[in-house]
């Protein structure tokens, strides 16, 4: 996940016949199940919207920090601290292997930073909402991470190798979060009414972000075709849009909270739950960077780095030295 | 007498508590803003031991008496019931203000937690067990840190300097006895601080002259073990007590 809007460059699928025996193997492998490894051809398209996609991927993990990392100082507990702490910083860690994925496809993490801060590449519109109360901590683990895990599950068996297992790493990390956020959201409801009210508020707030996180619907998303021929998309936006929904929903119940949108009921004949229409242009107009913390978000990267360059000098600037005195030893 | 040790035992509880709360409160603050995102990884690392430390001192000190459990110390008292040096409140400031901050913390912080270890209440010997095997790994990156930046560009150079100029006055309090130093060191319960101060002052001379930093003169500031701290704790506190003052007695 958190790849919600990436464009594939190919120019529509191509049957077997079509292509020329290079991408016939590598098609034919796709097809058997066989892993794309990093050295192996690959047609440019298949490498580039990789990149589009783990770069993105990586980009979201490493922003998603901001959100969360907003509340460590004032979580409630020394074990919610602690739990916190450690679920933020397994989001440095899926960046860190999610960027080594991506180099394996010959792109450095200097430059997918560079395009990251530029503003060149995406991330996940979802990190650009605020965190306002505790209860944020609580909807983002429930709901972003419960979301992310349904479009990262599929992923584990994407067909490119090393993306495919960063992938299956980085899911056993997030079911521990969405537990920890469902757990926070029991505590919240269980709690003192103020408690519950600031639950039901933060579901208000992150429910149409959370289900917007799988991208647009099938019909407006032009290069998924492409995307599930090479094996990188296992599901349409749609179908995990819906899974996710079947199954958050008797969450909420159980929580006794209420579902923000009056449309949601089950369906019998379908045996999925009916929802309403999200609205769109706000998350087209969150994408283009209006959203309540996109200048925020980028903005704090951005001066992360800035603020970093001479500690990174520094290093490089003593690594050289150490080297010149070991020459000048021998 | 067992009430008299149990205070003491007490005391040296929140003082290893509330140094580990409080740096571990400053640390986690750099979540998402770190120069670099190993660096990222790494902090988070220290604050999650430090604030586990926390746990299990001023977990203690509840047992003892200083509250009812270790969040109700922790987020419940005011500045002045606060007993962690002055050096751990001091804010972020650049990332080398922090990595200043951390050795000249680790640098006490260590040998303190192997001389807890023989200490003679196997409570205080249990924790010391622990938290010294993280404190050893801190150590070993904080000064690392110091020497490569220390002797590294000319910015990074000037940058150690000057956090190193800031913040050594803070850093005399940790190994200066105060009377329940003294006492804690003739019950067995904690080391001998004048000896501690010996080794510190010898390790971090070396780290020094092998960074190219110079050692700034002047008077030690402290305090913070007599619950008088800078004016930076009380922002400290507002932020991480909010939700609890917010919400008397909620459960989170």
């Amino acid at each position: 996940m958190y790849a919600q809007e990436v464009k594939s460059t190919g120019q529509g699928v191509k049957s077997l016949d079509e292509m020329e025996p290079d991408e016939r193997a590598f098609q034919e492998k796709i097809n058997a199940d066989v892993k794309i490894e990093p050295k192996d051809w690959m047609p440019e398209g298949y490498r580039k919207t990789l990149i589009r996609q783990i770069s993105q991927h990586a980009h979201s993990e490493i922003v998603g920090q901001l959100p969360e990392g907003n509340w460590i100082t004032r979580a409630p507990t020394l074990e919610r601290k602690a739990i916190l702490l450690a679920k933020v910083q397994d989001e440095a860690g899926h960046g860190l292997y999610l960027y080594c994925a991506a180099e394996t496809l010959g792109v450095s993490r200097d430059q997918m930073t560079e395009q990251l801060l530029s503003g060149k590449a995406k991330y996940s519109s979802i990190f650009n909402y605020p965190t306002l109360t505790w209860a944020d901590i609580g909807a983002i683990g429930w709901l972003v991470d419960g979301a992310a895990i349904m479009n990262q599950v599929p992923l584990q068996r994407c067909s490119y190798g090393p993306y495919s297992r960063a992938m299956i790493r980085v899911c056993k990390e997030e079911s521990f979060h969405q537990r920890q956020g469902y757990d926070i959201m029991m505590k919240l409801c269980e709690g003192a009414p103020e408690q519950k009210d600031m639950a039901q508020d933060a579901l208000n707030r992150w429910w149409q972000p959370s289900l917007m996180m799988f991208g647009p619907p099938d019909g407006d998303s032009v290069h998924s075709a492409q995307s599930m021929a090479w094996g990188i998309k296992q599901n349409t936006n749609d179908e995990l849009r819906q899974k996710f929904v079947d199954e958050t929903v008797p969450q909420a119940e159980y929580l006794g909270l209420t579902v923000p949108d009056p449309d949601v009921k089950w369906n019998e004949a379908r045996g999925h739950y009916d929802f309403g229409e999200l609205d769109w242009d706000e998350f087209y107009e969150v994408l283009k960077g209006n959203g309540p913390c996109n200048k925020e978000r980028l903005g704090a990267r951005q001066k992360a780095w800035t603020d970093g360059a001479w500690f990174r000098e520094g290093l490089m600037a003593h690594a050289k030295k150490r080297d010149a005195r070991k020459m000048a030893a021998e | 007498m067992a009430g008299d040790t149990d205070k003491l035992v007490c005391e040296l509880a929140l003082r290893m508590g509330d140094n580990a709360l409080i740096l571990g409160q400053r640390v986690s603050a750099w979540c998402g803003h770190a120069p670099v995102l190993e660096e990222d990884i790494a902090l988070a690392n220290v604050a999650l031991d430090l604030i586990g430390q926390t746990k299990l001192w001023l977990g203690l000190a509840a047992e003892l008496g200083a509250g009812d459990n270790a969040d109700d110390v922790a987020f419940l008292r005011d500045a002045r019931g606060f007993r962690n040096s002055l050096l751990v409140e001091q804010p972020n400031g650049d990332y080398g203000h922090t990595l200043m901050r951390q050795f000249l913390f680790d640098a006490w912080h260590y040998p303190m937690l192997q001389g807890l270890k023989e200490s003679a209440d196997i409570r205080i010997a249990e924790i010391a067990e622990k938290s010294a095997k993280e404190a050893a790994y801190h150590l070993e990156r904080s000064s690392d840190f110091v020497v490569r930046l220390g002797d590294g560009s000319d910015e990074s150079h000037d940058r150690m300097q000057a956090a190193l100029n800031a913040l050594y006055p803070f850093a005399g309090e940790l190994t200066a006895p105060d009377e329940t130093d003294e006492a804690l060191a003739a019950a067995g319960l904690a080391p001998d601080l004048n000896v501690l101060r010996q080794q510190y002052d010898d390790y971090v001379s070396r780290i020094f002259a092998e960074a190219t930093l110079t050692v700034p003169e002047g008077a030690v500031r402290k305090g913070g073990k007599a619950g008088l701290h800078t004016e930076e704790m009380g922002y400290i506190l507002a932020d991480m007590q909010w939700l609890q003052r917010a919400y008397p007695g909620a459960t989170w």
